[in-house]
C-alpha cells in the first residue's frame, strides 16, 4: 500500500483545481455543515473530553477519537468545541468521510500538510499549526496500529 | 455585565457595544470591520455592511516576515472604502482576539480613529443579531498614510534582550502549559512551530483570555482587570512592559487591555514571539519543567 485513501485523494484533487479563494470558501462552509454527522456520539465521550484526546495545538478546541473496528481499521469521530470553528469543523469531516473504515497503512500516509491543499497556502501560520494537529492526531492513531 | 461607561476603564471610547454596531450599520463615517483567526468566518456570514480584513492577506508582507507598508496599507484603506475621518469598527472570533491584532497593526499606521465591538463576534451570535453572506463594496478612497511607526508599540528581539538585562517587565499571555516549557503529550509533536519551549527570562504568565468573560467575550471590569496584573503580577501603569506569545497575536489583545483599559503608557507588542525566540539561537530562556 503505497498512497493514501482515495476517497481523501479525490477531495484533495478538488480543491488543488480551485484557484478561487471565494469558492473555496463556499465548498468548505459547505462541507463544515455536515460536522455533526461526525461529531462524537455521546456513548463514546461527553463532555468535558479526556485530555488525551486533545488536538493540543488547535485553537478551536478539536478532540479527535479513533474508535477500533474488527477489521483493524478506525472509525474516526471528532469533537470542536468552539462553535465558530468552521475550519476545524470542515477538516473534521473530510478526514472523517474519507479515512473511516480504510487500511492503516493508508491512513498513516496521509501528510499534515493536506491542510495548505484544502485550505489554501495563506492559511496563518497558527491556524495550519492547530489543522496540522488534528491531521497528525488521525495519522497517529493509524501509525500506533502498524 | 455592567455598560461600557461603567466599567472603569482609563480609555472607554475605544470599546462600543453590539448596541452602538447595531444602531450604526448605515452610518457612512463608521467602517465595520471584521478581522478572524477562522478565514471561513466571514463568507459564513458577517454583520451587514462589514468588511473584512484578512491578516495573512491584507496586513502582512507577503515575502518578508513583517507586516505591509505604507503603500500597502493605503492600497488596503482605499479598498475597504476608509477615510482618515472613517470610524474603523473591529470584531471578530476568538473573543476579539485577531480584531485587536488588525487594531494593533493600524496604530502603527496611526489610523487612532478605531475602537473594538466588545463582546466581538461571539456576543453579537449570541443576541441573535443579523448576519449576512453578502458582501458590501464600498466608493475607493484616498487615503494618505504616514509611514509605518515602529517605535511606539512594537518590540524586536535586540530590544527584549534589552528588556531582560534592565530587569523590566515582560508579559507571557500564552497558555501555561506554553509558558513552562511542558512537553505535548504525544511524541513527535512539533512544539509551536519551535525548537524549543518555554519562556523568556522574567517573564510573568497571565493568559490573554483571562481578561475576558468567556460567556460573551466582553471585556472584564477595570477591577477585575487590576486584580490580575497588579495585584496577582504586581505590574505598574507606569512601566515599561513588553507582552508576547507565538506570534504576537495573543499578545496584542494584552497589549489592548494594559494600553486602552487599564490606561498603561508603555506597553509594546513583540510580535516576533515566541515562534522568533525559541528558534534563536543563545537566546536566554527559562523552563519550569
Amino acid at each position: 500500500m503505497s498512497q493514501i485513501p482515495a476517497k481523501l485523494q479525490r477531495i484533495l484533487d478538488d480543491f488543488s483545481a480551485i484557484t478561487d479563494r471565494h469558492e473555496r470558501a463556499e465548498y468548505l462552509i459547505e462541507i463544515a455543515d455536515r460536522f455533526n454527522s461526525v461529531r462524537v456520539p455521546a456513548d463514546i465521550s461527553a463532555r468535558p473530553h479526556p485530555e488525551e484526546n486533545h488536538v493540543q495545538m488547535c485553537e478551536s478546541d478539536a478532540y479527535v477519537w479513533a474508535i477500533p473496528k474488527e477489521d483493524g481499521t478506525h472509525q474516526f469521530y471528532f469533537d470542536v468545541l468552539n462553535p465558530q470553528g468552521l475550519s476545524a469543523m470542515a477538516l473534521s469531516v473530510v478526514l472523517a468521510e474519507t479515512l473511516s473504515g480504510e487500511p492503516n497503512e493508508a491512513v498513516a500516509k496521509v501528510m499534515p500538510d493536506i491542510v495548505f491543499t484544502l485550505f489554501g497556502r495563506e492559511v496563518a501560520m497558527g491556524k495550519g499549526q492547530g489543522l496540522m494537529g488534528i491531521v497528525n492526531m488521525v495519522q497517529y492513531a493509524a501509525k500506533s496500529k502498524l | 455585565m455592567p455598560d461600557i461607561a461603567e466599567r472603569g476603564y482609563a480609555k472607554p471610547d475605544v470599546l462600543v457595544s453590539t448596541d452602538w454596531v447595531a444602531e450604526n450599520l448605515n452610518n457612512p463615517n463608521v467602517r465595520i470591520i471584521e478581522s478572524n483567526e477562522d478565514p471561513l468566518l466571514y463568507p459564513s456570514g458577517h454583520i451587514p455592511g462589514a468588511v473584512q480584513v484578512d491578516w495573512t492577506r491584507d496586513l502582512n508582507d507577503p515575502v518578508l516576515r513583517d507586516y505591509i507598508q505604507k503603500p500597502q496599507f493605503e492600497t488596503l484603506m482605499s479598498r475597504i472604502g476608509v477615510t482618515k475621518d472613517t470610524t474603523v469598527v473591529f470584531y471578530g472570533d476568538k473573543n476579539n482576539w485577531w480584531a485587536t491584532y488588525a487594531f494593533w497593526v493600524f496604530q502603527l499606521f496611526g489610523h487612532t480613529n478605531a475602537k473594538i465591538m466588545d463582546g466581538g463576534r461571539l456576543k453579537w451570535e449570541k443576541e441573535g443579531r443579523e448576519l449576512t453572506r453578502e458582501v458590501p463594496q464600498y466608493p475607493p478612497t484616498q487615503y494618505v498614510a504616514p509611514e509605518r511607526d515602529d517605535t511606539k508599540i512594537r518590540a524586536f528581539r535586540a530590544q527584549v534582550l534589552e528588556h531582560i538585562k534592565a530587569q523590566k517587565p515582560l508579559v507571557d499571555v500564552r497558555s501555561p502549559q506554553e509558558y513552562t516549557g511542558e512537553l505535548l503529550h504525544m511524541p513527535n509533536y512539533p512544539q509551536e512551530g519551535t525548537l524549543r519551549g518555554g519562556h523568556i527570562p522574567g517573564a510573568q504568565s497571565v493568559p490573554w483570555a483571562r481578561a475576558v468573560n468567556p460567556d460573551d467575550g466582553t471585556f472584564k471590569t477595570s477591577d477585575e482587570l487590576r486584580a490580575i496584573y497588579e495585584g496577582e503580577k504586581g505590574l505598574k501603569p507606569t512601566d515599561d512592559i513588553i507582552a508576547y506569545c507565538r506570534i504576537g497575536e495573543r499578545s496584542s489583545h494584552s497589549w489592548f487591555v494594559l494600553t486602552y483599559l487599564l490606561g498603561y503608557n508603555n506597553v509594546r507588542n513583540y510580535d516576533g514571539s515566541w515562534t522568533e525566540w525559541g528558534n534563536s539561537v543563545g537566546v536566554p530562556i527559562e523552563k519550569n519543567v
